[in-house]
């Protein structure tokens, strides 16, 4: 398979990258703050996730803010992530997670649109070390997800 | 760069690396990490296809032509091995790596030969390699392991603080020092035999072991002159084939330890009631050894001591004197470690600006430049230098002046790509 740099570090990737969105270290109120680290590149990062319960719909993603240390893939992916899921039913956000997944592993484009900026980060699928990068925000929020639906506010991972 | 590298006559040792010819992405590769493994020369290649193809037979058991020519090639590699470190060789265990070597010493010295109130001391320089083992055996033998900070600002920045060294040693409780000869991820030569007659003036009972990973492949070694009793290093870093590695140790002390793994080769008899072990080295051999690995690295020791081991290092320190001035002349580039090159080896970890080393190592490796990007299996040292990695690029017998050029072109790139 042939890959240039351009496919990796996309110019929307590189804006991201640049100009993060979302990108904090506090938000109040949060109702989960998970820490997940890639220990074989060093690779951290917070998510801190803001669950909208109000009214009678199914709960949603309220606000969501990432911080951490690493590469620009991995932050710039947490980035995109951030504006794909806020406002969505935390349903919705883990089903979107998933289609970002299997585009990754080269599974299929699913849910392109709603992916927003995300979709740039197809090209990194050609480079299988960096994969991992493109995902530890997808799944620092399913994580976040996954310990508010257990009652729980904290959670940290460290990947393998 | 007009300037020369005369210690070796690199291009005629660039021809003895075949995989030197390839080209990645298009490019020539420039190979910068050595640190994490060398390329293999052609007679390392050679010594082992021969081997298969002429004498390979299982070593210490037949009694024909092949068995003899198998064991005879083993048993020579070990006593080259044990001439260019300065050992007996009968103190030479063939391991799969020095990661094993330090497990043998872990299980089958620390966790006998200390206990309650004994110190284990350990440095925040070392490998990951010389960590977890004694920390795994650690809370059955009761020991504590005490730990030299490594200077982390000022002119020393990134060896080890020795006045925190003594401090510890004073205490008379050290009783075992275990140290690397050279940092994998800064570089930094430490006084070795310093610290191990330190330790030994403040309790004669002290064995102190050295891992030889990095400073092996790369400088001159004698363990007698490095006041060593144990001495660890895995051959695929010196030119040699992965799967083998070395403990060199004083028989007398590995005579007094149990074997680390049982099978066949390091027993003397065995009934079903119990065993006797075989003599040291064999004892902590068992089963097959990797055969062809140690014609191999017997062959990795010819080339390299035909070289000579002084022109090694003198080469090192050649570049060292350009890489160094070169890499800080780049804009936003911090370099790690000793700035000194008489005081540290050709692994040379840097950070550039607000760049992460895995965004650099990936557009460097697409300009043909191979560099390692992480925390170089040493996270306690890589958190002392203030980040979770460090880009590093590492020197060797093969490389070149244009080699150091190509590193600083890949800096620029990779700032200009990111800039842009």
């Amino acid at each position: 398979m042939s890959s240039s740099l351009d496919d990796l570090y996309q110019e929307i990737i590189l804006d991201h990258y640049r100009k993060p969105r979302h990108r904090a270290a506090e938000l109040e109120p949060h109702d989960v703050h998970v820490h997940h680290a890639n220990p074989l590149c060093g690779d951290e990062l917070d998510l801190r996730l803001q669950v909208d319960s109000t009214g009678s719909s199914a709960p949603r993603v309220g606000a969501v803010v990432y911080d951490g240390d690493g590469c620009s893939i991995s932050m710039a992916s947490a980035s995109a992530m951030t504006e794909a899921v806020t406002g969505r039913e935390l349903a919705d956000a883990d089903d979107l997670g998933e289609a970002f997944r299997l585009m990754m592993h080269g599974e299929g484009l699913k849910r392109e649109d709603d992916l927003l900026d995300g979709v740039a980060f197809q090209g990194v699928a050609k480079f299988p070390v960096r994969v991992k990068c493109a995902l530890l925000g997808w799944m620092a929020l399913k994580d976040a997800i996954g310990t508010y639906r257990d009652g729980n506010q904290e959670h940290r991972v460290t990947h393998e | 760069m007009t300037a020369m590298l005369d210690a070796l006559d690199v291009e005629t040792v660039r021809k003895d690396f075949p995989i030197l010819e390839r080209r990645v992405h298009g490019r020539p590769l420039v190979y910068l990490d050595s640190a994490a493994t060398s390329q293999k020369p052609q007679a390392v290649l050679d010594a082992m296809d021969r081997y298969y193809e002429q004498s390979n037979a299982n070593v210490h058991r037949g009694v024909h032509a092949l068995a003899e020519e198998a064991t005879e090639a083993y048993e020579s590699a070990r006593g080259k091995v044990a001439r260019f470190v300065g050992a007996d060789p009968r103190g030479v265990v063939f391991t799969k790596n020095a990661t094993e070597a330090f497990n043998v010493l872990a299980y089958s010295l620390a966790a006998n030969r200390l206990g309650d109130g004994d110190i284990l001391l350990s440095t925040q320089m070392e490998h990951h390699a010389n960590l977890v083992p004694w920390q795994l055996v650690q809370p059955r033998a009761g020991f504590e392991i005490r730990y030299v900070p490594v200077m982390a600002s000022g002119p020393d920045a990134g060896t080890l603080d020795l006045a925190a060294f003594d401090e510890i040693v004073a205490t008379g409780r050290v009783k075992l020092l275990t140290v690397t000869a050279m940092s994998n991820v800064v570089g930094t030569i430490n006084p070795v035999a310093d610290l191990a007659a330190r330790v030994r003036a403040a309790n004669a009972e002290a064995v102190v072991v050295v891992d030889g990973a990095q400073s092996v492949p790369h400088m001159p070694t004698d363990m007698l002159a490095l006041e060593a009793d144990f001495l660890c290093f895995s051959a695929h870093k010196m030119l040699g084939p992965t799967g083998i590695g070395v403990l060199a140790g004083k028989p007398e002390l590995l005579d007094d330890m149990p074997p680390f793994l049982g099978g066949g080769e390091m027993i003397a008899n065995v009934t079903l009631e119990g065993t006797t072990f075989n003599e040291v080295p064999y004892k902590f051999e068992a089963g097959t050894p990797p055969i062809a690995e140690a014609v191999g690295l017997g062959a990795a020791v010819d080339y390299l001591s035909a070289l000579g081991m002084e022109s090694v290092r003198a080469h090192e320190v050649a570049l060292l004197e350009h890489v160094l001035p070169a890499l800080n002349a780049v804009e936003g580039v911090t370099v790690h470690g000793p700035t000194d090159p008489s005081r540290r080896g050709a692994a040379v970890s840097f950070g550039v600006g607000g760049l992460h080393p895995h965004d650099i190592g990936t557009i460097m490796d697409r300009e043909g430049v191979a560099v390692r990007a992480g925390h170089h299996c040493a996270k306690p040292l890589v958190r002392v230098l203030g980040s979770a990695a460090t880009t590093r690029a590492s020197f060797y017998v093969y490389n070149t002046l244009d080699e150091v050029q190509a590193l600083i072109d890949a800096i620029e790139t990779t700032k200009r790509f990111f800039a842009r």
